[in-house]
């Protein structure tokens, strides 16, 4: 797709060119590319919101399908990754100063005895883009590491995630306490990570495994509307 | 066999002489990493009526594939075997290969990984609170470095991308299933290209020639 990159000055593209560029260069992994676009939008007026989805978000969900059926591999996307971040730092701060829409909030963090973060990160990102706030506990979080967050941060979905088979058990091990402390109902239980599973998933008590970034996303937003829904059923 | 007098069976009956009986085909299953250690503890061993057939070893980086793939071996060599036993650990399966081996009626090796049973499981277990940060390479995985490591990642195109991947971890340990100078140099070399502090770690065949001489009579 980038074969022609030098050839093309992006300022001189109109808006819809310049966004079907900036889902090449996402493909691509063209960080700077990615951040020069992102500015000529902002400076012709969009709202940092419309970057992010319609342009961002939109791209990226291209390298998801993409990945998903085998045409794109882990490196790649990372670089896609790479680039959406540098796009995301610019649009950050102003999507605060706009109000943009939030979808709600997520606690998220690779469980204890595990410094696999890819996943996860590439999750936290994702749910970033599609409007969520995301607090990123990082890598090795014992039991009391979530709970703390969950006072804490008071989120509507827990995400768990887990690369290795000797760890993902542990998932169980925090299910289990919010359980005991009556805190399981407070909270959308995700999990994912590549040795799981949807039967892994129900067997723990989560409420979904996501099996990539882009289903936890759409499961994120359909049991946070389900969670409203019942809340203001209740009201 | 002699046959005794028929007041010798009248009186004591016939005593089961050993061998019991005649040696029975045991069929592998392997993991391709495990080939030259399965083949030299066979040979050792004097396992004469042990086969060995191995699928790929890049399997490693893909497991969500390794149960189908097992299944299929099994399917297809099940009805010339007495026994058939998977050297494959879980594996990273998530419990998968189990599922299959039990349905299938067959043995598979105990443990998470190979690294755990090259290891010896109740050890590795035992270190795993502390060496969660390690990276592991046995024998095979030294000499095959780039085909499973550095370019499956992508470190060949984007070497940027070490970091991200290996960021987290604090070092790499070779554990040794023999004794081979160049094979430690180039393992050594993987540390580095891998920006991690290297440590060799003997183990032998650890769990392995204990999981197989448990399958090696039938």
């Amino acid at each position: 797709m980038s074969e022609d990159q030098d050839d093309i000055i992006l300022a001189d593209l109109d808006d819809e060119e310049l966004v079907q560029q900036m889902y090449d260069d996402l493909y691509d992994g063209l960080r700077e590319e990615i951040e020069e676009s992102v500015n000529i939008l902002l400076e012709r007026g969009w709202q940092p919101y419309e970057i992010l989805t319609e342009a961002l978000v939109a791209g990226m969900t291209i390298v998801g399908k993409d990945f998903r059926d085998g045409i794109l591999f882990v490196p790649e996307v990372l670089l896609a990754a790479n680039a959406m971040k540098g796009g995301m730092a610019i649009l950050k701060p102003l999507l605060v100063e706009t109000g943009a829409p939030k979808q709600g909030k997520m606690v998220i963090g690779t469980v204890k005895g595990d410094i696999h973060d890819i996943g996860k990160n590439l999750v936290g990102m994702m749910m970033e883009g599609a409007g969520f706030e995301v607090i990123d506990l990082g890598i090795n979080n014992a039991v009391d590491s979530y709970l703390d967050a969950l006072e804490a941060e008071k989120p509507d979905i827990l995400g768990m995630s887990a690369l290795l088979t000797t760890t993902m058990p542990y998932m169980k091990v925090v299910i289990d306490t919010l359980v005991e402390k009556g805190m399981r109902d407070d909270y959308i239980v995700l999990v994912g990570g590549a040795p799981l599973n949807e039967e892994f998933g129900r067997a723990i008590g989560a409420d979904a495994y996501c099996r990539d970034a882009a289903v936890a996303v759409e499961t994120a937003k359909t049991y946070v509307a389900q969670k409203h829904n019942q809340a203001a059923m209740r009201a | 066999m002699d046959l005794p007098d028929d007041d010798q069976l009248t009186q004591q009956g016939l005593a089961l002489n050993a061998p019991p009986a005649p040696l029975q085909r045991v069929l592998l299953i392997a993991c391709g990493a495990l080939a030259r250690e399965i083949l030299d503890l066979i040979a050792r061993n004097g396992w004469d009526h042990m086969d060995l057939t191995c699928l790929p070893a890049i399997l490693h980086n893909h497991p969500e594939r390794i149960p189908q793939a097992v299944e299929q071996d099994v399917l297809k060599h099940r009805a010339a075997y007495d026994r058939i036993f998977v050297v494959y650990a879980d594996c990273g399966t998530g419990g998968q290969l189990q599922t299959v081996c039990e349905r299938l009626g067959v043995g598979m090796v105990a443990g998470p990984h190979c690294y755990s049973f090259f290891e010896g499981n109740a050890q590795f277990a035992a270190n795993a609170p502390d060496e969660f940060t390690a990276f592991y390479l046995t024998d095979f995985l030294v000499r095959q470095f780039d085909a499973f490591v550095w370019e499956p990642l992508g470190l060949d195109r984007h070497p940027q991308l070490r970091d991200t991947y290996f960021g987290h971890y604090t070092k790499l340990v070779y554990q040794a299933q023999t004794d081979d100078a160049a094979l430690t140099a180039k393992a050594q070399d993987c540390a580095a290209r891998l920006g991690l502090a290297f440590e060799r770690r003997f183990t032998g065949y650890g769990d392995l020639e204990a999981a197989l001489a448990g399958v090696s009579v039938i």
